[in-house]
């Protein structure tokens, strides 16, 4: 099961019970795993006639009361922001995975990074937030999709999961969870299921009046605080004596696990921290270690995006370098290493 | 198994590289598979898109019995080279006391290399000699296995059988078994 | 003199799928008729409570806050998508859009021809009146040719603006719609007929027929520069030249 099979069948054991998606290399094994599986657990499927199609029939599928998933790469995700935007103004759960590739434009369909900024900071217009998670692993990218269906219902927001090609095409020993009985999970007593016995529901994120926008943004700024509050994760390797610490998150940070035994083999003391929620940030637990190490170096399959969060959190209390491959390269250990390497003498 | 940086993991790594169409990927693949079989830690990293169709495709396969941090490698412990191109792209990468396995069918001349195991294996002849051409890349790997020792021949048959039991077709795994005993023998 | 109400037959009154807002539409436009007949439509075929309408970006925006059933906004072109992904997850439901001109035929022509094309069991209401209305009166894909509006104002030039698209017209090349029609609402008759095709579009759905259209002819006395009754003359000895009424598919 490559990457890209594996968070598919992750999402139907979540309940995800609609899809709806559109070709492009390299997530075409989500949506061709979800043509074929989704309709054997009464899930619906469409292979729409663009982005903006799919996940607006996300939005009208969300509204149903169905845990609903749409995924794409980069130029797809694009075209997939206004629907995210209205996601987040009516506070309808979705999850999103995003198989990253080069870009900007047409780019290519190699591993790339270069969504961070799109991903966690807007990209749809308007004052939301989408919480977005970044697997290293295919065992993560399992993980953090279920999650991911949990976090969006809790909290009645999109929820991006940003993986990327090399994730998304290769294999590697997994454990399936057990699947969810979305027939359990708790009611949707806002969605639209007929007005029988009820008023009427109504999902929308038109609110004319500015005082009603301004109060139902605040609510939903409340909300976020509360994700910043309680859904914040990461995870550190080798930090407690490091001198040194690479942040890295998704394919990268996986890389950098090796450069971590690498270094250490060499004396170097390096340490690892990966952001998993990539939205809410961790920056606390940067900030944290900024006073113990004197460098934090910041590794990304771009050109520099989510090194200006580890900035925010670090400020000056260590140095706090870049190094990134643009394109679709990939960087191997040894690049990464020889950058440790250089920012240690 | 290869003794990693500092001992703290064992680990083997292939490159599998070749045409379009040699079935470099599907080899890697079962590779992988039977490594997982074995209870090993395995990543399987192909080479995708337009590369796949036509052009050169390669893929990574990573057999460890720790866990395994980068699916990229730098210096693999062994490149299975099945044409010309591939050993140009690859011969350099390969780890000092390496394995370069060439498929002499196609490649002509010799690796630059001199610190590295190197295997001949004509194995487009072998496979034309078992009936089919196609089969050159399990001998291939038949071949591999033997060099590196790293999984048994009745493992890699019986996770092949497995992978193609849903294709109709017990003329292909037939085959298929014939090659990966061809190529064990031949070093 | 006081009237006893006991003798008396109420032959008309407030559909109860209507809720007791106040329609934001101008004087004299016709999306009042359409709003009211739907309403209708609704009562009469005993559906409010499965009822859901999908809003479009423009004057019926907030049409959600005059049904009495449960409602969608829809992102502007894409309330066909949305209404497919209601329908697909929930057929119980009877999916409704309501979409303008710009929003059906210009901006979501995609949407609104592929789920026409897989043959969604929904019912699309498109309203046509040949003017972009909440924005300010701009050039719609349907302004007939001549037609002036804020951006084209000498007149629509077939040379640099194409030609008006018969939305219905095309929807009806394709195999799986099963109800395609274009109805005026310029006199009573023609009020009647909208409200039997309006009707039909509906109970397509509710017998699971599949995809019907109903586009309606319509005006916009606001941005149009007319009194209504001025409208009404312009649609039925004009507009109705371009977009000729009729059944376009009826297929049993």
């Amino acid at each position: 099961m490559t990457g890209n099979e594996a968070m598919a069948e992750a999402a139907i054991r979540a309940g995800c019970r609609a899809y709806f998606g559109y070709p492009i290399t390299p997530q075409n094994e989500i949506l061709e795993y979800m043509a074929g599986h989704i309709p054997a657990v009464g899930g619906a499927f469409i292979q729409a006639e663009s982005e903006i199609a799919a996940i607006n029939m996300c939005y009208g599928a969300s509204a149903a009361g169905v845990r609903t998933m749409t995924s794409s790469s980069s130029p797809g995700i694009s075209l997939k922001m206004e629907g995210i935007s209205y996601l987040a103004g009516a506070d309808l759960p979705c999850v999103i995975i995003n198989v990253a590739r080069g870009g900007p434009g047409l780019g290519n369909i190699a591993p790339a990074q270069g969504d961070y900024f799109q991903a966690t900071k807007g990209g749809g217009h308007g004052d939301y937030r989408m919480i977005v998670l970044g697997p290293a692993t295919i065992a993560e990218a399992i993980e953090l999709v279920m999650l991911a269906f949990d976090l969006a219902d809790k909290y009645r927001v999109p929820v991006m999961v940003l993986s990327d090609g090399m994730l998304g095409q290769m294999m590697e020993p997994i454990m399936l969870p057990e699947p969810v009985d979305p027939t359990l999970l708790p009611a949707k007593p806002w969605a639209l299921s007929g007005a029988r016995g009820r008023d009427p529901n109504v999902v929308t994120s038109y609110f004319i009046d500015p005082g009603d926008l301004n109060r139902i943004n605040t609510q939903r700024q409340s909300r976020y605080h509360q994700i910043e509050e309680n859904e914040i994760r990461y995870r550190e390797t080798e930090t407690s004596d490091a001198t040194i610490i690479i942040v890295a998150y998704g394919a990268v940070a996986r890389i950098a696990r090796t450069v971590v035994v690498m270094a250490r083999s060499q004396g170097i003391k390096l340490g690892l921290v990966q952001p998993i929620t990539l939205w809410p940030f961790p920056y606390a637990p940067l900030r944290a270690l900024s006073s113990q190490v004197n460098t934090i170096l910041t590794v990304e399959m771009s050109a520099g995006q989510m090194v200006e969060d580890v900035r925010l959190a670090v400020a000056d209390r260590a140095k706090t370098p870049f190094y990134g491959e643009l394109g679709g390269l990939v960087p191997t250990p040894k690049d990464i290493l020889r950058e440790v390497k250089r920012n240690v003498s | 198994m290869a003794t990693l940086w500092t001992g703290i993991s064992m680990e083997e790594s292939f490159v599998f590289a070749g045409f379009g169409g040699q079935g470099v990927i599907l080899t890697g693949k079962l590779l992988a598979q039977a490594g997982a079989d074995y209870g090993l830690q395995v990543t399987w990293l192909p080479s995708y898109g337009p590369e796949m169709r036509g052009g050169t495709a390669n893929c990574t396969v990573i057999l460890s019995n720790e866990p395994i941090g980068s699916p990229v490698v730098d210096n693999p412990t062994a490149l299975v080279a099945m044409n010309l191109p591939s050993l140009d792209r690859f011969e350099k990468t390969v780890a000092k006391a390496g394995t370069i396995l060439i498929n002499s069918s196609l490649v002509a001349r010799p690796t630059e290399r001199d610190d590295v195991r190197v295997l001949n294996v004509p194995a487009n002849d072998i496979a034309v000699s078992l009936g089919n051409s196609q089969a050159a890349n399990m001998v291939a790997l038949g071949a591999i296995i033997k060099a590196t020792g790293i999984i048994s021949l009745e493992l890699i048959k019986s996770t092949m059988v497995r992978m193609l039991s849903h294709k109709d077709s017990a003329n292909l795994i037939a085959v298929n078994q014939q090659a990966l005993e061809a190529g064990y023998s031949a070093l | 003199m006081s009237v006893n109400m006991d003798n008396m037959v109420k032959v008309f009154e407030r559909p109860r799928s209507l809720t007791d807002a106040q329609f934001s539409y101008c004087p004299g436009c016709h999306h009042g008729l359409v709003t009211r007949i739907i309403a209708h439509t609704i009562d009469e075929l005993g559906i409010q409570d499965r009822a859901v309408v999908v809003t479009p970006v423009g004057c019926s925006v907030i049409m959600y806050e005059w049904f009495r059933c449960d409602g969608i906004q829809a992102a502007h072109g894409r309330a066909c998508a949305v209404a497919t992904g209601i329908k697909r997850v929930n057929p119980n439901l009877i999916v409704f859009t309501y979409q303008g001109d710009g929003d059906l035929a210009a901006i979501g022509t995609a949407e609104s021809i592929h789920a026409a094309n897989r043959g969604e069991n929904i019912t699309v209401v498109f309203i046509n009146n040949q003017i972009y209305g909440m924005t300010g009166g701009q050039m719609a894909p349907t302004t007939v040719v001549g037609q002036r509006t804020t951006s084209c104002p000498n007149g629509r030039n077939a040379q640099i603006a194409g030609y008006p698209i018969r939305f219905a017209e095309v929807i009806a090349q394709l195999d799986a719609p099963v109800y395609v029609t274009r109805q005026a609402l310029y006199d009573q008759k023609r009020i009647m007929a909208a409200s039997r095709a309006i009707k039909k579009a509906f109970q397509c759905q509710v017998e699971g027929r599949g995809y019907s259209l109903v586009e309606i002819l319509t005006n916009c006395p606001t941005n149009w520069r007319m009194s209504p009754v001025e409208a009404n003359s312009h649609l039925m000895n004009e507009v109705i030249r371009t977009f000729p009424l009729g059944d376009f598919v009826d297929r049993d």
